[in-house]
């Protein structure tokens, strides 16, 4: 099977400060890979870098055997058609309705008439069950609620490829549970390959896959759970010892 | 993609998503012009995607009002698709119906009745703390006086002056040459003293210190709402009001005349320029003729608008600022309004004192 993402000895640096350090690692079709990892110690940088929101001093990043660093900014406009993103922050934009966030892909991207774009739009809320807030404001969501609007936002073009920065960072463990079932539904029904950055242990143990654990930057190590729990590595048996309740 | 309709079947034919829609919906118009099918058949559609989902559910609702329309052939992939993205059973809020004209204006009436009630209660809150401040510091941090009579006043400065001189300059140029027409020359003297000590450096002031101080009280107070702190001031039992606004409150009404006297000043320095130059006058023509035109009522009048000016520009940006709604945004709009607001309210003031003080 083709690796959808490879990076290859990948180094970012803020300043002199050396923040990835040589990261190598193949992310598969289909599959939820969590990148994991105490606080600052690189995860969000790596997912900035993967989608050049900072561009890396050096290494390689493929998008489906494409190499993505270099690309002009049309070139990576049309990789990222196919890709979604849900920042941290859910980053909706303030001024407009929920409704006119997730419309802005699909009127921007697309020649779909408006009575489409209006149905599309009402079943990616209902996905992320959120049809009820449909004609409100960002600001008169709460958090949880914002994370999902961002979410249905991020999937709207149906990407094949989706990011998530923290989904459940902030919210708690309800709100945190339904937004990984949401998570695992869009890998089963669309088949989306996901990508999460967290360090929520409860998250990590439903959703993943695959879990990538970075520590000071160095990729620790790249492999299924299980297997993580198992190689022995101090630093990661003292990070899902510490974070068991 | 290809459509196409035989025995009442609708036929679609390979990929049917975001980007073959647009077509697709042209295509099966036209042939929807004359048949109606009552079967649309997916056994050819290789790819499908929510927009082609949207499509087969636009058709659906156009088509069954002629009959029932099915869906045949579908794979089980397909299938999965079509009940993943249908939007046939969803049931959503009913948008908000929109005000018509009259309401819009009976609305915005109501409102700014709201906001004049609103900003009366504040400042009736502003001046009794301020009386209170006077006699008593509990409730304000030691030194926040001094600061903001820096940061409103002193800071100011610089600007103000450059403004001055040259709106100082301007209207001694172009009034000058209408002055020399008739050999009027020393009057540029009582008129540059007049308009500058009566009417433009209070105005002029007040416009700047709206633009950088209104600005930056109402954007400072609005960030203190959306990150909460306002609220933190109320639970240690401190008024924000007294806490936040008063000191600026009293500072501005410090420093505003100190402001407006330094206008004035420099304004008559860029005045005297073209007097002295252009219309041969001497500099003790100038500045005699100045002073003794002038009475103390215009003094007074002159500096009592400017603490009027102040205060309410002090008063509308912590208004502005407390009524903030949303995050970075509300910011933004607090602030736009504040400037805004406050230049008209000194117009509307300044008019006012014009027509009590001719």
């Amino acid at each position: 099977m083709d690796a959808v993402i490879s990076i290859k000895n990948l180094i970012a640096k803020y300043g002199d400060i050396t923040v990835l350090d040589d990261i190598s690692v193949d992310i598969f079709p289909g599959e939820i890979t969590v990148i994991l990892g105490s606080s600052g110690c690189g995860k969000t940088t790596l997912l900035k870098n993967i989608l050049r929101l900072v561009e890396p001093v050096s290494g390689s990043v493929k998008f489906w055997g494409e190499e993505v660093l270099g690309l002009d900014d049309i070139q990576m406009g049309n990789i990222l058609r196919k890709i979604g993103m849900l920042f941290q922050s859910g980053a909706l934009l303030n001024s407009i309705s929920i409704y006119e966030n997730i419309s802005i892909p699909l009127e921007l991207h697309t020649k779909l008439p408006r009575t489409l774009i209006d149905r599309i739009i009402k079943v990616k809320l209902n996905l992320v069950n959120l049809s009820e807030a449909i004609y409100k404001f960002p600001s008169e969501l709460s958090g949880g609620m914002k994370k999902r609007a961002a979410l249905a936002r991020a999937i709207v073009l149906d990407p094949q490829i989706l990011f998530c920065d923290e989904p459940s960072a902030g919210l708690d463990p309800l709100t945190a549970a339904s937004l990984d079932e949401l998570i695992l539904s869009l890998k089963k029904q669309l088949k989306m390959t996901i990508v999460v950055v967290t360090h929520e242990l409860a998250s990590i143990h439903r959703i993943a896959d695959k879990i990538i654990f970075l520590e000071q930057g160095k990729m620790l190590f790249n492999g299924t759970l299980e297997g993580a729990q198992k190689a022995g590595i101090p630093q990661i048996d003292t990070f899902f010892k510490v974070g068991r309740f | 993609m290809s459509c196409r309709i035989v025995n009442n079947i609708l036929y679609l034919e390979g990929s049917l998503n975001a980007e073959t829609v647009p077509e697709t919906l042209i295509e099966v118009n036209s042939l929807l012009k004359y048949q109606n099918p009552n079967t649309i058949d997916l056994s050819n559609i290789i790819v499908l995607d929510s927009a082609g989902v949207a499509f087969l559910d636009e058709l659906q609702s156009r088509l069954t009002t002629e009959g029932i329309l099915l869906l045949q052939g579908a794979n089980p992939e397909i299938q999965e698709v079509i009940k993943t993205f249908s939007s046939l059973k969803l049931e959503f809020p009913a948008q908000e119906r929109k005000m018509g004209f009259f309401e819009k204006i009976g609305d915005s009436l109501v409102l700014a009745g709201q906001n004049f009630y609103n900003v009366m209660l504040l400042a009736s809150e502003v001046f009794y703390w301020a009386l209170i401040g006077i006699f008593s510091r509990k409730g304000q941090r030691k030194g926040s006086f001094a600061v903001q009579c820096s940061l409103l006043g002193s800071q100011a400065l610089p600007i103000l002056s450059l403004l001055s001189f040259i709106v100082g300059f301007i209207l001694s140029l172009q009034a000058s040459v209408q002055l020399a027409n008739f050999g009027a020359n020393v009057f540029i003297a009582d008129l540059m003293a007049f308009s500058m000590v009566r009417e433009i450096a209070p105005l002029i002031t007040a416009i700047i210190v709206a633009g950088r101080s209104g600005s930056a009280i109402a954007s400072e107070i609005a960030t203190m709402q959306v990150t909460e702190e306002i609220d933190a001031l109320k639970i240690m039992a401190l008024s924000p009001v007294r806490y936040v606004v008063v000191p600026k409150f009293l500072a501005i009404t410090v420093v505003m005349p100190i402001l407006v006297m330094f206008s004035i000043l420099v304004s008559e320095i860029g005045g005297g320029i073209i007097a002295i130059d252009y219309l041969d006058l001497s500099v003790y023509t100038f500045v005699q003729r100045s002073i003794n035109v002038l009475t103390l009522k215009d003094i007074v009048t002159s500096f009592g608008k400017s603490i009027i000016f102040a205060w309410t520009i002090v008063i509308i940006g912590a208004y502005c600022g407390f009524q903030v709604k949303g995050g970075a945004e509300g910011v933004g709009k607090a602030t736009t309004s504040s400037v805004v607001a406050s230049i008209f309210a000194v117009i509307i003031w300044d008019a006012i004192f014009s027509l009590f003080y001719l």
